[in-house]
């Protein structure tokens, strides 16, 4: 297994070593020692390699991800998996602002909390958080789904398009044009998928609430001028 | 003997003048604000405001059909391993597929590679008819990032960040419904028929920064291959160029509110943001004290129209221009010959601008596929290849009547302004005097 000791070892050369893989490639397992909070740590992964984060990072690590699974050993700064298109993205600690931002596709798990704007404007991706996230979250969020098993910060889904939030603790405040929704079996299947992929036991689909679109900002009304 | 009082005729008021009033009653009407695509319609400060002074006794011209002036850019020198080579510093602007059709992008792309110069995708992703017909490519990477992955970062020549644009500094954009079509908003991952709002500030960074750490990012990803470009709108040209090349850009792009938009409601258009004249020099200047002219290249764009338009942004220090409006003119917008159609849309031929609605009869600022047919894109394409040639003779024209052996060689020494306005904004002499306002006594 290749590994890349950030404290010796260029950035360059573990992201050059990580992009174009062959297929049939005989080093399919990565790691990466001594991060120390670099940033842009394991970004543009374009092959289902894995690749571990032994310590925490900084910004933007495992960014626009396809395919590969990026565990890091640690905590994240901003952004961690960012534009995610597919793949796999776990977080053993908390998670800075932004995780999973823009996201298309795959799977962001993040064990413990995750901070403000987690999801904003996902497009796709399925997030999991075990703990908390902040305020501001799924902010424009267009497609996807958000889990939450601890609690949501101010203005959860503010200017939400279709993605879909369930939150199991409590939520401080619902954002504009968001609102709670009709748990219905689909959701509650859909949820059961989600935590079962993210590693979660001992937790119930019911125990969740669902947040969605009231779709009321979809076409422009002078009459909502004030939720904008 | 009778004394008449002379009548008084009927005076219209300058402040509530027929423009003013009118969007009062449509207002009152409407209860929503005016959207619309374009420029700025008001006079400002301008590169008409500007003339050349050409040769003289102490500089002597260069021979217009026989003597070389070389027009060539390179664009993205500073950190990039593939850097840009343009045949001519005129290049097209982002335009989004969704604003325009996928014809009127095929063409743009197709006018560019005839002309050696690149064109630029927009706010909604990049398709593959534009990847396919343009041989230079540059990928915008917005707020919104509707449409963006890696693939297509990695098969762009170039990526743009866009922080803003001249027509709306610190605005998002503005997709109307009657312009999602199925695959638009397919692109754009939203339901189909509603109004989009794209976001006004980027989702994962906030400062010049973090706008850093981003940049690394996406050099990581492409394995520093790409230029990456900052478009800024036109606001504090100084204080943005120097944070933009602080935040490690290899270009740095500076939209005047002259420039065009999609749609973006009139009263931002009109008000809000820096006349390209005003941003030009204070970006040189920026650039100089860093160290970095002609280092990290400027691109200036709003309301660039002909040759002598780029000649004098070159010369205050512009390393290349960029069109957006002009391009659209040359494929066909707002031609004559659909006059009658423009009449029906309330219109005049050179005056239609309500391109968010998706009806245009050119055929280019539309999703709808039998107006979207109107326009060959072939037809189109030599247009603007056409358009861009003679853009390039006139600079070059120009530049060899000045004595320059490259367009890059043009001076603001080589320029005099007709207005106090104009000499301040562009820091050049008010013309036969050696007055430049804020810079020199009288
Ligand atoms: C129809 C249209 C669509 C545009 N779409 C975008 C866009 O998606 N992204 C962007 O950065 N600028 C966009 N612009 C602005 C142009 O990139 C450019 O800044 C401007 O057109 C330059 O000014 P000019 O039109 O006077 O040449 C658009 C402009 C027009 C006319």
């Amino acid at each position: 297994m290749p590994t890349f000791d950030l404290s010796q070892t260029p950035l360059r050369e573990l992201n050059q070593a990580l992009h174009g893989l062959a297929a049939g490639a005989n080093d399919t397992e990565f790691e990466v020692v001594n991060p120390r909070g670099s940033h842009a740590v394991a970004v543009g992964c374009d092959a289902p390699v894995a690749v571990s984060i032994r310590g925490s990072v900084g910004y933007y690590c495992a960014g626009m991800n396809s395919a590969a699974t990026v565990t890091v050993h640690g905590s994240a700064g901003p952004g961690v998996a960012e534009n995610m298109m597919s793949g796999t993205v776990v977080v053993e600690g908390d998670a800075s602002q932004y995780a999973g931002a823009t996201g298309r596709g795959g799977l962001l798990v993040i064990k413990g909390n995750a901070a403000s704007r987690c999801g904003i404007s996902m497009k796709g991706i399925d997030i999991v958080v075990h703990g908390n996230i902040g305020h501001m979250s799924a902010f424009m969020g267009q497609s996807g789904n958000l889990v939450v098993l601890g609690d949501a910060g101010e203005a959860l889904g503010d200017s939400l398009y279709e993605a879909k939030l369930f939150v199991r603790g409590s939520v401080k405040s619902l954002g504009a044009d968001c609102v709670e929704k009709e748990m219905r079996e689909e959701h509650l299947t859909l949820l059961a998928g989600l935590l079962e992929r993210a590693g979660v036991t001992g937790v119930e689909p019911s125990e969740f609430r669902r947040y969605g679109s009231a779709r009321k900002l979809y076409s422009f009304d002078i009459d909502n001028a004030d939720a904008y | 003997m009778t004394y008449h009082n002379p009548p008084t005729p009927p005076r219209k008021s300058a402040i509530f003048d027929d423009v003013s009033l009118a969007e009062i009653r449509r207002a009152a009407a409407t209860g929503i604000y005016d959207i619309r695509g374009g420029g700025t319609k008001k006079a400002l400060p301008h590169f008409d405001d500007l003339l050349f002074l050409g040769a003289s006794m102490s500089r002597y011209p260069l021979e217009g059909y026989r003597e070389r002036c070389d027009t060539s850019v390179t664009l993205g020198t500073r950190f990039a391993r593939k850097p840009l080579q343009l045949k001519i510093p005129v290049t097209i602007a982002g335009m989004s597929f969704g604003a325009l059709s996928g014809p009127a992008k095929e063409a743009l792309g197709r006018g560019a590679t005839l002309s050696g110069t690149s064109t630029t995708t927009g706010d909604g992703g990049m398709t593959d008819e534009e990847r396919g017909h343009s041989e230079l490519l540059v990928y915008q990477y917005l707020p919104s990032r509707y449409g963006m992955n890696p693939k297509d970062l990695r098969r762009a020549d170039a990526i743009e960040i866009v922080v803003g644009q001249g027509a709306k500094p610190g605005g998002g954009g503005m997709l109307l419904g009657q312009k999602i079509s199925d695959r638009v908003a397919e692109m754009r991952t939203l339901p189909k028929g509603i109004d989009q709002r794209s976001a006004c500030r980027h989702p994962d960074w906030t400062g010049p920064d973090d706008l850093e750490i981003k940049i690394l990012e996406l050099r990581e990803i492409t394995d520093w291959e790409k230029p990456i470009y900052i478009k800024i709108g036109g606001s504090r040209p100084y204080y943005d160029t120097a944070l933009a090349v602080k935040a490690g850009a290899d270009v740095v792009v500076v939209d005047g509110m002259q420039g065009g938009t999609a749609a973006t409601q009139d009263v931002f258009i009109e008000n809000v943001g820096l006349p390209t004249l005003a941003c030009i020099r204070p970006a040189v200047e920026a650039l100089q004290e860093l160290g970095m002219h002609r280092k990290v290249q400027l691109v200036v764009s709003g309301g660039i129209r002909n040759g002598a338009d780029v000649a004098k942004a070159l010369a205050l220090g512009a390393d290349a221009v960029s069109i957006g409006t002009a391009a659209l003119v040359a494929l066909g917008d707002n031609d004559a010959k659909w006059e009658a159609e423009y009449n029906a849309l309330g219109t005049t031929a050179g005056a239609y601008d309500d391109w968010h609605e998706g009806k245009d009869p050119a055929g280019i600022t539309t999703q709808d596929p039998e107006l979207a047919a109107r326009l060959d894109p072939i037809a189109a394409g030599r247009r603007l290849a056409n358009y861009l040639k003679v853009m390039t003779l006139e600079a070059q024209t120009i530049a060899r009547a000045c004595g320059h052996n490259h367009l890059h060689n043009l001076e603001p020494e080589d320029l005099v302004a007709l207005t106090i306005e104009a000499a301040a904004m562009a820091r050049v002499p008010l013309a036969g005097t050696g007055w430049i306002p804020g810079q020199t006594g009288l």
